[in-house]
């Protein structure tokens, strides 16, 4: 199995019609992902790349089972519209949209406490590249023939370094199975922790690359975790080493404002919890494949 | 996006905060009146740039007549503050702020910022205000009090109360004191803030609360909604590179090094920057041009890099992923063609269509290095400095 997305997981795109979503969703579709429709309020009825557009995302669901979205929606719009998902039933929305507002992640995240565990919504980014499961499913916007299917599990912050992972594992014949943006905003859907616990789940998964940072808390609160409860080795590589402190660096989140925040700092507390580390993003792949023969897995 | 101290207490004032009185000025008569107009016997003279520490750097004068408020403003304007936040560059004192001079009892400290463990808004406080929040956690760590507030029903009374009675403040004060904290909450969630910080929050002889000092900063992500913040963007007080790519765009932070950076992705940026400082060599800046680095905008960032004369040698590395490489080469090509450079550039391409955008670049007549991976890239450019 993979992560969150398999073979027939239904997919609905938020913000089908316009361009950005028109030109992804045709991707997926190429890819093989299951898209079974999309939202556009306004614009329910419309048949659009042969696919029923629905004003709502509770008729959507409704109508064609959808348990999972991603969502194109402009930065203005788009925490209403992750927040609708969340009502409707939808168990997986990816946010790709760059730009939503620190204060309107603070509402989504507080809004979807309303809701059990088991029927709480998992979002993941925004501001991210989305998820593959490599020759399965891909709800994301990602090159997918970069991605060769196998065992390795990738979370990562950045979208091309995510992808300048899975090509360096390429050329090494390793595969993936799956790998999640989680995007580089401040407040987030999803944390490493969230994904790497995933991944310790997954049976087919059998080592995982965090591509992380500098800024904020959550790579290390990843380390803590795999350090207490995972099997699995994780292997880690932390951007940012020259970024000076206190600049953001492209993304929201990547800025240095407490102690353990910094790329160096980073890589200590994490190698603490047992992670590996890449010492430089050209060798996140060999890293990978040292730990795999290391640990008799390959 | 920061902003200035006036401009803050003019807004934590329409919040119910209490400031002393003053006033901005851009000239030394206008300060003379100012003073005059403000009243008292004492009076604070304050360079309005964008950093901490001013007082430190020299950038606040103590004044005991509205002409030496006059002198002190005729030293300061048009100067450079160089502070331990600014860089040995400093910033253009423009404007300057005139204040009624404060009979201080004690100095506090207050900040709000976002808890990003927590995903809430978190109010910090401590009693030992004028240092910075980061001396404070390292020379006094337990002076400070941490209270995380319910975004969705917002600070209550009571946590304001607590905060206040944490910060030893006299029992007659205490609501005067709460309501200064509420109306620092609301000012940071009304708006958009990612950061207000009032240091020191002062209790004057007279029994007043008051915002001495007072940074904000917003959220730039928000400004779409917020065009009363936006326009108190401050131009002057930014890296003119800087603002240049921000109004295109771009990403774009300047750094000390002679490497120039053209590359898609913040991460792979951050990335290409780690490897260029393994070879050896240090980057001049971070540049990401976005996931789509189209024709366009590789035009304008080889206008952005050529605009900056650190620079020694460009590093483009573009991992092409829905957008192509052979799309990716025609845009450096064109920019090529219209602008000219004449430092050693060092070209990678990943991702798809890798052999086609190679293949244009090699055809075309642009002098260049190629290179395979990240690693052979940064060493190619550290390589050609010499």
């Amino acid at each position: 199995m993979s992560i969150i997305i398999h073979k027939n997981t239904k997919i609905l795109v938020q913000g089908f019609t316009g361009k950005i979503g028109s030109f992804h969703a045709e991707e997926m579709i190429k890819y093989g992902s299951n898209v079974v429709g999309g939202v556009t309020p306004g614009k329910g009825g419309m048949t659009h790349l042969n696919l029923p557009v629905f004003n709502t995302v509770k008729e959507a669901v409704d109508q064609t089972g959808a348990s999972t979205s991603i969502l194109f929606v402009p930065p203005a719009f788009a925490a209403d519209s992750a927040m609708e998902a969340a009502d409707a039933g939808i168990k997986t929305c990816v946010a790709i949209t760059d730009g939503i507002p620190s204060h309107d992640m603070v509402k989504i995240k507080r809004y979807m406490r309303r809701y059990p565990k088991d029927k709480k919504m998992g979002l993941v980014g925004p501001n991210c590249a989305g998820i593959i499961s490599p020759g399965k499913s891909m709800l994301g916007i990602m090159p997918g023939h970069i991605y060769k299917e196998g065992k390795i599990g990738i979370v990562s912050r950045s979208g091309t370094l995510g992808y300048e992972a899975a090509q360096q594992l390429k050329d090494l014949e390793i595969g993936v199975s799956t790998s999640v943006g989680i995007g580089g905003d401040p407040i987030n859907g999803s944390s490493f922790r969230d994904i790497i616990e995933k991944f310790e789940n997954d049976d087919e998964t059998i080592a995982v690359l965090m591509i992380g940072e500098i800024g904020g808390p959550q790579e290390v609160e990843a380390g803590k975790f795999a350090k207490e409860n995972m099997s699995k080795p994780v292997i880690a590589y932390i951007a940012g080493l020259t970024a000076p402190k206190g600049r953001v660096m492209g993304h929201a989140g990547a800025i240095v404002s407490a102690y353990g925040e910094s790329a160096i700092e980073k890589v200590e507390l994490l190698k603490e919890c047992g992670v590996t580390i890449s010492k430089n993003p050209s060798v996140m792949g060999e890293t990978v494949k040292k730990v795999l023969v290391e640990n008799n897995l390959n | 996006m920061d902003i200035h101290e006036y401009q803050a207490k003019k807004i934590l004032s329409d919040f119910g905060v209490k400031i002393p009185t003053g006033g901005i000025v851009y000239s030394p008569e206008n300060a003379e009146n100012k003073a005059r107009e403000i009243g008292g016997s004492k009076w604070v003279v304050k360079a309005q740039v964008h950093s901490g520490a001013r007082g430190k750097a020299g950038g606040v004068i103590i004044c005991n007549s509205p002409l030496e408020v006059a002198d002190a403003t005729d030293k300061l304007l048009g100067k450079k503050l160089i502070t331990n936040q600014t860089g040995p560059e400093g910033k253009i004192i423009n404007r300057i702020y005139i204040e009624e001079a404060t009979d201080i009892k004690h100095e506090l400290y207050l900040g709000l910022v976002f808890d990003r463990s927590s995903e809430s808004i978190m109010v910090v406080a401590s009693t030992e205000g004028g240092m910075s929040v980061e001396e404070i956690s390292k020379e006094k760590p337990e002076t400070i009090i941490r209270s995380k507030i319910e975004v969705a029903v917002g600070i209550q009374q009571f946590q304001a109360r607590e905060i206040a009675f944490g910060l030893g403040i006299e029992s007659k004060l205490i609501s005067r004191a709460a309501n200064t904290i509420i109306g620092c909450y609301k000012a940071f969630s009304e708006l958009d803030a990612t950061m207000v910080e009032v240091n020191p929050l002062v209790v004057s002889h007279q029994d007043e609360i008051l915002a001495l000092d007072c940074k904000m900063s917003f959220d730039n992500n928000a400004m779409f909604r917020r065009d009363e913040i936006a326009e108190l963007r401050d131009k002057t007080q930014e890296n003119s590179n800087e603002v240049y790519a921000s109004d295109r765009g771009m990403n774009y932070v300047s750094l000390d090094g002679n490497i120039g950076n053209i590359i898609n992705g913040a991460g792979l940026a951050m990335a290409s920057m780690d490897m260029i400082k393994l070879a050896g060599g240090e980057p001049a800046n971070f540049l990401d041009v976005g996931g789509g680095a189209t024709p366009e905008k590789i035009v304008k960032a080889f206008k952005l890099i050529s605009m900056d004369t650190k620079v020694k040698v460009i590093l483009v590395n573009i991992f092409a992923g829905i957008n192509r490489c052979d799309w990716v080469a025609e845009g450096i090509v064109q920019a090529l063609s219209k602008i000219e450079i004449k430092h050693p550039l060092v070209i990678r391409l990943a991702g798809t269509n890798v052999e086609k955008g190679n293949e244009i670049l090699k055809k075309s007549n642009i002098n260049y290095i190629e290179a395979s991976t990240l690693e052979d890239a940064a060493n190619k450019a550290v390589k050609a400095l010499v």
